[in-house]
C-alpha cells in the first residue's frame, strides 16, 4: 500500500458525498472556509492533516459526506489547492472524477488586497473580479485597479 | 465607444497616430483655426478630487473643438456627502454626456467607471493608479521636441517612488526602446516590481544618485516635485530638495536639443533662470495637454481628424 493510499484510509470510505485530495499541508481549514462549512451543516464531515505525501510534501484531505460540490464551488479552491483531486462518491465508489478548471476570471472568490482599491468600497455594487494570468503558477491580478495579487494575504479575503 | 483607462489601452501604433493627429491640431489648440469637430458632443468633467489643471486642459480641448462641457464637481463632492456610490453617479452622468473625464482618489475607479458606463470613459488620474492623458501629453512634449519618441535618453528626477506620472510614462517608454536614467535619493526610488517589470520589457536603466553627471548625455530631463511630508524630517527634506535641482548654470554642457520637463507645478526644483534657456519645455508641455486631449477626445469618440487641417479661420 502506498503512503497516498495508507492516508486515505486515516479516515472511513464515505458512501455519498466529496473527497477532497491534495490539498497542501495546513490549508484544510480554508478549504472548509471556501466551501462555507462553519460547523453549523449537520452533515458528516472529515479532515485529515499533514499526512505525508509524495507530490507535495504534506497535504491535507477533506471528506464531505451527503454533499457533492459542484465545479464552481471546486474552482474556487484553485486558490490555495490547484492541484487538488476531487472525487464525487456515489454508493461507496467513485462515480466521477473531477478537476478544477480555472476559467479566465475568478469572480467573487476574494477581494482585492489593496485596501485603496475601489473593488473595497463597501457600497459598491460591483463584482470582485480577478483575472487568472496563469495558472501555474498561480497570478492572479484585480480587474480593477490591475495589481496582481499576494495569494497568500488573499486567502484571507476570501468571500 | 473606446474607454482610456491605462495606457496599455492604446497599442504604439494607436500612441504614433494619435500623436499625429494632435500636431495636426496644433493651431486650433491655438485657436488660430476653427475647426467643430466635437459640435454637439459633450464632455461631463467628474472630478472627486481638486485638480484644475487637468481639469481645464480637458475643458479646453472640448471648447477649442466645438463641444460642450458639464463640470460635475458640485456632482462629485454632493453624490459623496449624500453617500451616493460611484456606480450610481456614473450611471447618471452617463445619461447627460457622450465622453466623462474621471478624477478619483481610489486606484481602479476608472475601470469601475467604464464597466458601468455607456459613454467611453476617460481615466484623468484614479488614485496612486494610472493617468494616460498625462503620459501622452508627455510623450507628445517629447516628439515635438526629438521628432520621435524612440531611443532617446531620458533622465527621470526626483520623487520617483510615488510618483504616478513617472512610472505610466517610464512604462510608455520602455516601449519605444528609450533608455531611462533613474536620479533619486534612496528614500524615493522607483518601487523594484517597477524597475523589475521594465527590466523585464526589456527596458535599460541605469540607477543613480547623482543628477549632474547624467545631463551631458540626456535628450530628455524629467524633473518632478519632491514633496515635504515624504520626509520625516525636515533638514533631510531641505538636504534632497537642493541636490535634486536644476539652475540654468548646470545646462552649459548639455545637448543643444535636450528638453527640461515638469509636471507642475514646481516648488524649487527648477531655478526661474532656466525658463529662458532653449530647453525649458515645461510651459509647452502644460499647453500641449490641451491638445492632446483634443487628439484624445476624437479617437475615443471616433470623429476622424481630416487628413489636411488648414485654409482660412
Ligand atoms: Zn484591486
Amino acid at each position: 500500500m502506498s503512503a497516498d493510499e495508507q492516508s486515505m484510509r486515516r479516515v472511513t470510505a464515505i458512501r455519498n458525498g466529496t473527497v477532497i485530495d491534495h490539498i497542501p499541508g495546513g490549508l484544510v481549514l480554508q478549504a472548509l472556509q471556501i466551501f462555507n462549512i462553519d460547523g453549523r451543516q449537520s452533515n458528516p464531515i472529515s479532515l485529515v492533516m499533514n499526512v505525508p505525501s509524495r507530490k507535495l510534501g504534506t497535504k491535507d484531505i477533506l471528506k464531505i459526506e451527503d454533499r457533492e460540490l459542484t465545479q464552481d464551488e471546486l474552482d474556487r479552491l484553485a486558490l490555495i489547492a490547484p492541484m487538488a483531486s476531487v472525487s464525487i462518491i456515489r454508493n461507496y465508489s467513485v462515480a466521477e472524477k473531477l478537476t478544477i478548471q480555472l476559467s479566465d476570471e475568478m469572480i467573487n472568490v476574494a477581494h482585492c488586497v489593496y485596501s485603496n482599491c475601489i473593488s473595497n468600497s463597501v457600497r459598491e455594487p460591483l463584482p470582485h473580479r480577478l483575472k487568472v494570468l496563469s495558472t501555474k503558477p498561480l497570478i492572479l491580478q484585480c480587474h480593477y485597479c490591475g495589481r496582481n495579487q499576494n495569494l497568500e494575504r488573499l486567502i484571507g479575503n476570501l468571500l | 465607444m473606446n474607454s482610456l483607462i491605462t495606457m496599455n489601452d492604446l497599442t504604439n501604433d494607436d500612441i504614433h497616430r494619435i500623436l499625429a493627429d494632435a500636431e495636426k491640431l496644433l493651431p486650433v489648440a491655438k485657436g488660430n483655426l476653427h475647426l467643430p469637430l466635437l459640435q454637439g458632443k459633450i464632455l461631463g468633467n467628474l472630478f472627486f478630487e481638486p485638480s484644475t489643471r487637468t481639469r481645464m486642459s480637458f475643458e479646453t480641448a472640448m471648447k477649442r473643438l466645438g463641444g460642450d462641457v458639464v463640470n460635475l464637481g458640485a456632482v462629485a463632492s454632493s453624490s459623496v456627502v449624500k453617500g451616493e456610490t460611484l456606480h450610481d453617479t456614473i450611471r447618471m452622468v452617463d445619461g447627460y454626456s457622450d465622453v466623462i473625464a474621471l478624477r478619483h482618489p481610489l486606484q481602479g475607479a476608472a475601470q469601475y467607471a467604464s464597466d458601468c458606463a455607456n459613454v467611453p470613459i476617460a481615466n484623468a488620474g484614479d488614485g496612486a493608479g494610472h493617468h494616460p492623458t498625462q503620459t501622452m501629453l508627455d510623450l507628445f512634449t517629447i516628439k515635438q521636441a526629438h521628432g520621435k519618441i524612440e531611443n532617446l535618453n531620458v533622465v527621470l528626477v526626483g520623487d520617483l517612488r510615488f510618483g504616478r506620472t513617472v512610472h505610466s510614462l517610464s512604462y510608455a517608454l520602455v516601449r519605444f526602446g528609450c533608455k531611462l536614467t533613474l536620479v533619486s535619493p534612496e528614500s524615493l526610488r522607483l518601487p523594484d516590481e517597477i524597475i523589475n517589470e521594465l527590466k523585464e520589457q526589456g527596458g535599460e536603466l541605469e540607477i543613480t544618485e547623482d543628477l549632474k553627471p547624467q545631463l551631458e548625455n540626456a535628450d530628455v530631463v524629467y524633473m518632478t516635485r519632491i514633496q515635504k511630508e515624504r520626509f520625516p524630517d525636515e533638514d533631510e527634506y531641505v538636504r534632497v530638495a537642493g541636490v535634486y535641482k536644476l539652475v540654468a548654470d548646470d545646462l552649459s554642457s548639455v545637448k543643444k536639443d535636450m528638453i527640461v520637463m515638469h509636471p507642475l507645478p514646481r516648488v524649487d526644483e527648477i531655478n526661474p533662470d532656466v525658463d529662458s534657456t532653449r530647453h525649458a519645455a515645461y510651459f509647452e508641455q502644460a499647453f500641449n495637454g490641451v491638445v492632446t486631449r483634443m487628439a484624445l477626445l476624437c479617437d475615443m469618440l471616433n470623429i476622424p481628424i481630416p487628413e489636411k487641417i488648414g485654409g482660412e479661420k
